[in-house]
Order: C-alpha cells, then structure tokens, then sequence
C-alpha cells in the first residue's frame, strides 16, 4: 500500500484515444494527453466546443478505455468503474420517478448500505444543500438550481475521493452558477476529494480550480497548464473582480483564444 | 446611488383586477368550461339516438337491420333480468372477462419482459428481430381457427388468441422504452455504484413504463378483441356466442347489445387503467393546461 499512499489522484501517461464515428470512420479525440491530479488538487480542463474534454473523464470513470497510453487512478490502472470516483454530468442525470430523497439514497443502496443508513445519511447531504425541506419532491418540482444541488449530494454522499464534473454548471443561468460555484468550493473543502471540472468558460476554471489545463482544438492535447494562485477560501461572486484574476484571465484567454478561433475556422470549412 | 429612491403611488389598479377578483372570474370560467362540456357530450348523444330511433320508426332505415335504441334497451333489459336463450348474461360475461383478462396479464408480462431482455441485449436484438417481423405480419385473427383446432372450445384458444394480440404491442413499446433510455441517466446509476440486475430494475424498467403504460391502454381492448374474435370462430360461451347466435337469428337488438356490453366494459376497464396509471405515474410533470 506504499504506493498507493504517495501516488497521485490521477495520471493520464501520453494516452490517446480513438473511436468509431457513427459514419464507421475512425476519428482520434485526443491525442498524447499527459495529466496529473494530485491528491486534494482542483484541476480545471478548458478547450474548445466539442474538442474531447469529456473524453478525458470518461477514460478515467472506465466507460471508456485508451487506445493508446495509461491512465492510473490512485496509482493503480483503471479497471472497469471505480467506487472511489464521484461523477457530475451536465445534463439532468437525476431518476425523474424517485423523489430527492431517493435520489440521493440511490448511490448507498446501490452499494448495498442499509436502506435506514442510506436515508440517515441522504437526510444529512440534503441538509447541507439545503434542500432538507424538498425531500419529498419529484425532480420537475424543483429549479434547475435546485436539480443541480440534488446531483451533486447525490454524488457527495458515496464520498468520492475523486470527483469529475463534465460542464455540470452549463446550463444554469449566470446567478444560479455563482451559487451553485460556492456550494461546490464548500463541498470540495470539506470532502478533501480531487476534481476535474470540466468546463468551456474560463472564468470559471479560474474562479474554481488550482490548475487550469488548456486544450487545443481536437484531437484533444494539452496545450499549456496554469498554477492558479488566489487565496482560499475563495469567495466566487467577489474574485472575478481582482487584478490578479483578470490578469490570469486574460493571459490564459489569448493562449485558448487561437485554439477556440482554430476550432471556429474547421468547423466553418 | 442612495438617492434612487422612486415613489411608486399605492392602488392604482383598475377595478375587477385584484387578487381575489381575478381567482374567482378563473374559478367561475373553469365550471362554465366544464358545463359546456357536458352540455355537448350528452347532447350529441341524444341526438343521435333520438335520430336513429325516428329513423327506425319512421322507417327511413330498415329496423330489421339496423335495430332501434329502444329495442336495444329492451334486449339489454331482458337479457339482464331474465338471462339470453343460452343461460345467464353475467355468465357469458365472466367467461369473456376471464379470457381477457388472462391473454392481458400473460401478454403483458411476456411482453414487457422479452422487449426489456431484447431491449438490453444488442446482439439478441438484431439476431430475433427478423422473426418477431415476420410474425408480427400475421393478422392474428388468421391464427384463431389454429388456436380453437389445437387448444379446442374452451378457454385456453381464446387466452392464446389474446395473448397473441396483447404481446406483440407491448413488446414493441417495451423494447423501444428501453432503447430510449437516457444515456446520462444510465452512466449516472452505473457510476453511483448499480451492478446490471440494479441498473435494469431500478433505471431502465421505470423508465420505460410511460412507454409501456401507452401500450397498456390500448392493449387491454385488443385482449377484449382476441377473446371475442375466438368466441366467434368457436365456443360455448361468451359475449361472441352471443353476437354470433344474435347474428343466426337475425337478431339484429341482439348483436347491438352485444356490443354495448363489450363498450361498457372497454370503457371501464380504460377508466381503471388510467387511474393506475395516474398513481404510478405521480412523478411526471402536469401537462401545462390540463385539458380532459
């Protein structure tokens, strides 16, 4: 167990993966991708539309295996889907026919918990996002908000040690997505898990992460990494307006800018 | 910025627009709505049984064949109150109830669990899919003569019958629930921890249900069809012995009750679906007007 000790959350090692388009054609995603999560790291993945970020998570969830390279979660190579990994999807992932609290009870009793100590315990996650008044609710009784806060205990309860979050944000409007960014950095402190937040906007990754990984337009590399330095806690709805963030941001938006532009002109051709 | 403080003046609003006023005109619109309704469905109704039986009695259509409601009625009565020539009407009744019943749960069960099993299993799908067309093709009332020469009079040819009408339509509905099963939805329960037994139980088989539920509805009648059309081609009760002697005597009041009996209880049977339906369906969003 030495290994697993010091080993880092994730490594993808020069991993390429290809897969058949719907056409029988063969198209690359991404392409000698290297990437390190460390242990408690927030690690953001900014690219273009449609460029293969979400490939990256789906490597390391299992559902999707590389053609080429390797990946390891906690030092180990990944073997089918992993219990320690927590997954955030932008669409509405949510079972419509289970109230909230069912919802959130899903992931223990799935793993075979006690159906008492699946419901003690989703009671106390829907506390913390303060839903415990909603337990009772369907789905499309709630706000898109709302549905979001409901994944993500849903997620936090099986206490992942590795969260991915594929745009999970993305289709929340502006005000909602600040709320929904400091639940999360409140979650993510407490739960010590490292995450890949996948995402197109920039200052988000920024707002959020410790590391902003920038890719180039598909297939998928890594183009350049940023160490974020701001102070934590961080307060979302505040930072955006520091010199240091817009400077960052500025920087790392003339570096995804030729990407997003490269992205813009292949897809006009 | 502190000085922007704007005086908006109090009550300005027109009269019959407050809250209250408001409610009640919606209230008092929506029992006007509903009377209008009724108003219109029985009076359709009645015209047209009022038509049909001037036109009987004054002879502009052949009583004889197309009977008149107040004969119909009188069959109706007679037959509830002194029984038909071939024993109880409650009797006939129970026996095509009881083959519709039994060819729905069988077909149904059958259905859902093949079009599920199939509707999981790619290669089991594309390899049977070519059979379940070509028997799809069959009409399924060529099969009751089949069904009433292996399975004789009774009631298993008529069960078969619909059986057969029952399982292919849920079937469909099931297999192609399955297939429509969201993606995100089904990454999501296989990430949470749900082994494959768990993953159908608990994600893909209730969301198929609105699925299968359509195909519930009207299948309930095709069972009611199966067993009738068995009756016909051979049996010693039924509701189709019924209309099949009514049909040998030229009695045509007889063939017409026949059937409203048979309505009455498609009807009542689509009324208990659609409150099962409504129970296990209590997750799903209200349509935005809720029309009936």
């Amino acid at each position: 167990m030495a290994v697993e000790k010091t080993a880092p959350a994730i490594e993808l090692i020069n991993v390429s993966r290809r897969f058949l388009s719907p056409t029988g054609k063969s198209l690359t995603a991404i392409r000698d991708f290297t990437m390190t999560v460390e242990r408690g790291e927030f690690v953001a993945v900014v690219g273009p539309t449609g460029c293969g970020k979400s490939t990256t998570l789906n490597l390391v969830t299992g559902l999707a295996s590389p053609s080429a390279g390797e990946v390891r979660v906690m030092g180990a190579p990944v073997k089918g889907i992993d219990p320690r990994i927590g997954f955030v999807f932008q669409t509405d992932a949510l079972f419509p026919w289970r109230t909230v609290i069912e919802n959130v009870m899903a992931g223990p009793l799935f793993r075979g918990k006690p159906k008492a100590q699946a419901q003690a315990s989703a009671r106390d996650w829907l506390a913390r996002v303060g839903l415990a008044r909603f337990e009772q609710h369907y789905p499309h009784q709630l706000s898109g908000g709302m549905r979001k806060r409901v994944a993500l205990a849903q997620t936090f309860i099986n206490g992942p040690e590795i969260l991915l979050m594929d745009e999970p944000f993305s289709a929340l409007d502006v005000q909602t997505r600040v709320l929904m960014h400091e639940e999360l950095l409140r979650l993510w402190s407490e739960a010590k898990a490292s995450v890949v937040f996948v995402t197109h906007d920039l200052e988000e990754a920024i707002a959020l992460a410790d590391k902003v990984y920038v890719l180039t337009a598909g297939p998928a590399t890594v183009k350049s990494v940023y160490t974020i330095d701001l102070p934590r806690p961080r307060v979302v709805a505040d930072i955006r307006y520091e010199q240091r963030f817009i400077d960052y941001s500025r920087t790392i938006w003339a570096d995804l800018k030729e990407e997003v532009e490269t992205s813009y002109a292949r897809a006009a051709a | 910025m502190t000085d922007a403080t704007v005086n908006i003046p109090t009550t300005a609003f027109r009269p019959g627009t407050s809250d209250a006023e408001i409610e009640a005109a919606a209230a008092k619109a929506a029992v006007h709505r509903r009377h209008t309704v009724t108003f219109w469905r029985l009076g359709i109704l009645l015209v047209f049984l009022g038509l049909w039986e001037i036109a009987g009695r004054m002879a502009w259509i052949d009583p004889f064949f197309y009977a008149m409601p107040s004969t119909i009625a009188a069959r109706l009565y007679e037959w509830i109150t002194e029984g038909t020539s071939e024993g109880p009407l409650w009797y006939h009744l129970y026996v095509t109830m009881e083959e519709s019943v039994l060819g729905f749960v069988t077909g149904s069960v059958a259905g859902i669990i093949i079009g599920v099993a199939l509707g999981r299993n790619r290669m089991a799908a594309d390899i049977f899919s070519i059979y379940i067309k070509v028997i799809n093709s069959i009409p399924r009332v060529v099969l009751a003569p089949i069904f009433i020469m292996i399975l004789g009079l009774g009631l298993a040819s008529k069960v078969a019958l619909a059986f057969v009408m029952v399982f292919f339509v849920v079937f469909h509905n099931a297999f192609q629930g399955v297939r429509e099963a969201d993606r995100a939805m089904i990454a999501n329960a296989r990430i949470l921890g749900a082994s494959d037994w768990q993953l159908t139980r608990s994600v893909i088989v209730p969301s198929a249900m609105s699925w299968i539920f359509a195909s519930l509805h009207v299948s309930f009648g095709f069972a009611i069809i199966g067993a009738i059309v068995g009756e016909f081609v051979g049996s010693r009760y039924g509701i189709g012995l019924l209309i099949n002697i009514a049909k040998g005597s030229f009695d045509a009041a007889g063939m017409y009750a026949a059937i409203v009996i048979v309505m009455v209880v498609a009807l009542g049977a689509e009324y208990l679906m659609t409150m099962v339906e409504s129970r296990l369906a209590k997750w799903r969003p209200q349509p935005l007007h809720e029309t009936q």
